[in-house]
C-alpha cells in the first residue's frame, strides 16, 4: 500500500511544482537583453576615479599632495608634479592609474583633500592587453572638459 | 586489519580525482576519493590553490587598507566580511560607532546573508540536477544586488564599512526597495516550498545523505547551518551579541538529524529570519550620523589584542588582531568557518557512493577562497 501511496503523493507534487513554473511563464520577462538594452546605473556606482571637472574653473583641483598614492593598498595610482615657480604649489602634470590592480575599496576618494577624485560611471572596460589597463587620467580629463563645454552649449541652445 | 584498511590494500580501489574544479564550490578545490565500485572508501580535501597570503597582507598594510581584502575572502559574503572587521578595529581602538550606522550594517549584511544563501540555494539544486529554482533564486537575488547597489555602488565586493559608520548612507529609495524586496519575498517561499522542498525527488536524494553526528560536528569546529542541523542552537548573533542583534525578535533555525535535507532546510528558514531581522530594522530605524568624523586617516590602536567573532553566513568567523601600536597589525589571523565544515567530509563521505558525495559536498556550502585566503 505505502509503495502507491509514494508514487500517488510523489506525483502530486511533481505537479504541484510544475504548478509553479507554469504560473512563472505568463508573468513578465526579467531577463535584460545587455547590450542592446540598459539599465540605469545607480547613482553610488564605483567605476575607477577620474578627476573631476570643477565648473567654476573649468578644471581639476588636484594639488599633488600624493594622499591618494599613499592611501592605495595596491599601488595602483602614479601622480606626477611640477613647481611652475621656484615657490608656490605644485600643478599636476600625470595622473595614471593601473585600473588591473584597483580593488575598488574607494580609500583615493575618501582621503581627497579637495574632492578632485571622483568615481567614473564607466563599466565597459574591456582590453586586450594589460595596456589597456592603464588609464590616463590627464587625457581623460581633455575629453571630459570638452564634454561639459559641448553639454553646456547645448543647454544654452536650448534655453 | 579493519575492514577499511581490507579494501584499500585490495587492488579493486581506485582513486578518483574530484575536481580541481567543482562547480558547487566555485573555487578551486580537489578531493582525492579512493573508490570501490560506487562507494567511497577514502576521502582527502586538498586545498590551498588560490591561496593569496591575505593574512600576511594584513599585517603589511594599514588597518584600512586591509579592508578590501577582507570581501575578497568569502565573496558571496563580503560585505559580513567587512562588517566583521571593522568590529575587530574598532574594539581595538576603542572606536564609537553612531546607532544608525549599526542599524544600516545590520541591514546591509543580513541582504548579504540572504543573497548568499539563494546563491547557494540555486547551485546546490543545480549540483543535484534541479535547473528552474537556479534561474529564480538568481532572479531573487539580483534584486539584493540591485538594492545593496545603490548605496554601495558594487554588487559582489563591498568595502562598504569604515571604521566608525559606513561609506555612504541609506536614503528613502534604499528603505522603498528594501520593503519591497521583502514583500516579494514572501510570495516566493511558498513558491520554493511547492517547487523544492516538498519535491519527492529532492527529498530522496537529501535524507538521511550525508548525516553530521553532533560529537562529530564539534570535533571538526563546523558551525553555521551545518552545525544548527544537527540540532545545536549555536549563533553567534544571539550567543554573543554584536552590533544591535539583540534588540531584535528573531529564531535560530535547527534541524534534528544532521543530514543534507535538514541543511537545506535550516538555511530555508534562516532566510527568512534574515527578513525578519530587516524589517525590524527597518522599523527601528534611528536618525543621526552615520559615518563618526573623529576616526583619525591614519590609525595606530594601543597595543594590545583582539578577537571578534561574528555570524557569517556559514558559520562562526572571527579576526584576530594584534597591535603594537604602529599602523599595520603585528598578527592578523583570521578563523574561517569553511575550513571545519570542508574538513567534516573525511569522516562523513566514507561509505556513502559518489552520487550522494556530491549532494553532501553542496550541501556543506563551502567557499574555497576563504579556506585557502
Amino acid at each position: 500500500m505505502g509503495y502507491f501511496k509514494d508514487i500517488f503523493v510523489g506525483g502530486l507534487s511533481l505537479i504541484e511544482g510544475m504548478g509553479v513554473t507554469v504560473r512563472r511563464l505568463f508573468q513578465p520577462l526579467v531577463t535584460v537583453q545587455y547590450p542592446r538594452q540598459k539599465i540605469p546605473l545607480s547613482s553610488a556606482y564605483r567605476g575607477h576615479i577620474e578627476l573631476k571637472v570643477f565648473e567654476e574653473s573649468g578644471t581639476h583641483k588636484c594639488i599633488v599632495c600624493l594622499n591618494c598614492e599613499k592611501t592605495c593598498p595596491s599601488g595602483v595610482i602614479r601622480v606626477q608634479g611640477e613647481k611652475q615657480k621656484e615657490k608656490g604649489p605644485k600643478t599636476l602634470t600625470n595622473y595614471v592609474i593601473d585600473f588591473s590592480k584597483c580593488s575598488l575599496c574607494g580609500l583615493c576618494v575618501e582621503i581627497c583633500p579637495t574632492s578632485t577624485l571622483v568615481y567614473s560611471k564607466e563599466y565597459e572596460l574591456v582590453g586586450e592587453t594589460g595596456a589597456d589597463c592603464q588609464i590616463d587620467l590627464m587625457a581623460r580629463l581633455a575629453t571630459q572638459v570638452e564634454k561639459t563645454r559641448e553639454e553646456k552649449k547645448t543647454q544654452e541652445i536650448a534655453a | 586489519m579493519d575492514e577499511l584498511e581490507k579494501i584499500e590494500a585490495d587492488d579493486r580501489v581506485y582513486s578518483l580525482n574530484l575536481g580541481p574544479q567543482h562547480p558547487s564550490t566555485h573555487g578551486v578545490l580537489r578531493i582525492l576519493l579512493d573508490l570501490d565500485g560506487e562507494y567511497i572508501v577514502k576521502c582527502d580535501p586538498v586545498i590551498g590553490y588560490g591561496h593569496r597570503g591575505h593574512e600576511k597582507m594584513g599585517e603589511n598594510r594599514q588597518y584600512k587598507q586591509f579592508l578590501p581584502n577582507t570581501s575578497r575572502m568569502d565573496y558571496l559574503s563580503g560585505l559580513l566580511y567587512n562588517h566583521g572587521f571593522v568590529l575587530a578595529v574598532e574594539k581595538l581602538a576603542g572606536i564609537k560607532v553612531p546607532e544608525r550606522a549599526k542599524y544600516i550594517r545590520v541591514i546591509a549584511s543580513e541582504l548579504n546573508r540572504i543573497s548568499s544563501h539563494l546563491l547557494w540555494f540555486g547551485t546546490y539544486l543545480l549540483d543535484i540536477g534541479g535547473i528552474t529554482p537556479f534561474l529564480y533564486a538568481f532572479d531573487d537575488r539580483e534584486h539584493i544586488l540591485d538594492t545593496l547597489d545603490t548605496i554601495t555602488g558594487s554588487r559582489l565586493t563591498y568595502s562598504y564599512c569604515r571604521f566608525g559608520g559606513v561609506t555612504r548612507d541609506i536614503d528613502s529609495k534604499f528603505i522603498d526597495m528594501t520593503r519591497a524586496f521583502l514583500k516579494r519575498m514572501e510570495s516566493r517561499w511558498a513558491d520554493y516550498e511547492a517547487l523544492v522542498s516538498k519535491n519527492v525527488i529532492f527529498i530522496h536524494r537529501t535524507r538521511d545523505v550525508g548525516v553530521i553526528d553532533v560529537n562529530l560536528a564539534r570535533q571538526y569546529g563546523v558551525t553555521g547551518p551545518n552545525l544548527r542541523a544537527c540540532g545545536v542552537a549555536f549563533d553567534v548573533r544571539r550567543s554573543e551579541p554584536y552590533e544591535v542583534y539583540d534588540r531584535f525578535d528573531f529564531e535560530i533555525p535547527t534541524g534534528t538529524r544532521g543530514d543534507a535535507l535538514d541543511r537545506y532546510d535550516v538555511r530555508f528558514r534562516e532566510m527568512q529570519q534574515s527578513c525578519r531581522i530587516i524589517e525590524q530594522a527597518l522599523e527601528q530605524l534611528p536618525e543621526g550620523e552615520f559615518l563618526t568624523p573623529k576616526v583619525p586617516q591614519k590609525l595606530s590602536p594601543p597595543k594590545g589584542e583582539v578577537y571578534t567573532a561574528f555570524e557569517s553566513a556559514r558559520g562562526l568567523t572571527a579576526y584576530y588582531l594584534v597591535s603594537d601600536g604602529s599602523p599595520a597589525p603585528y598578527r592578523c589571523h583570521i578563523r574561517v568557518p569553511s575550513f571545519g565544515n570542508l574538513n567534516v567530509l573525511n569522516d562523513v563521505l566514507p561509505g556513502t557512493m559518489v552520487a550522494d558525495a556530491i549532494a553532501i559536498l553542496g550541501s556543506i556550502d563551502v567557499v574555497i577562497p576563504e579556506i585557502d585566503r
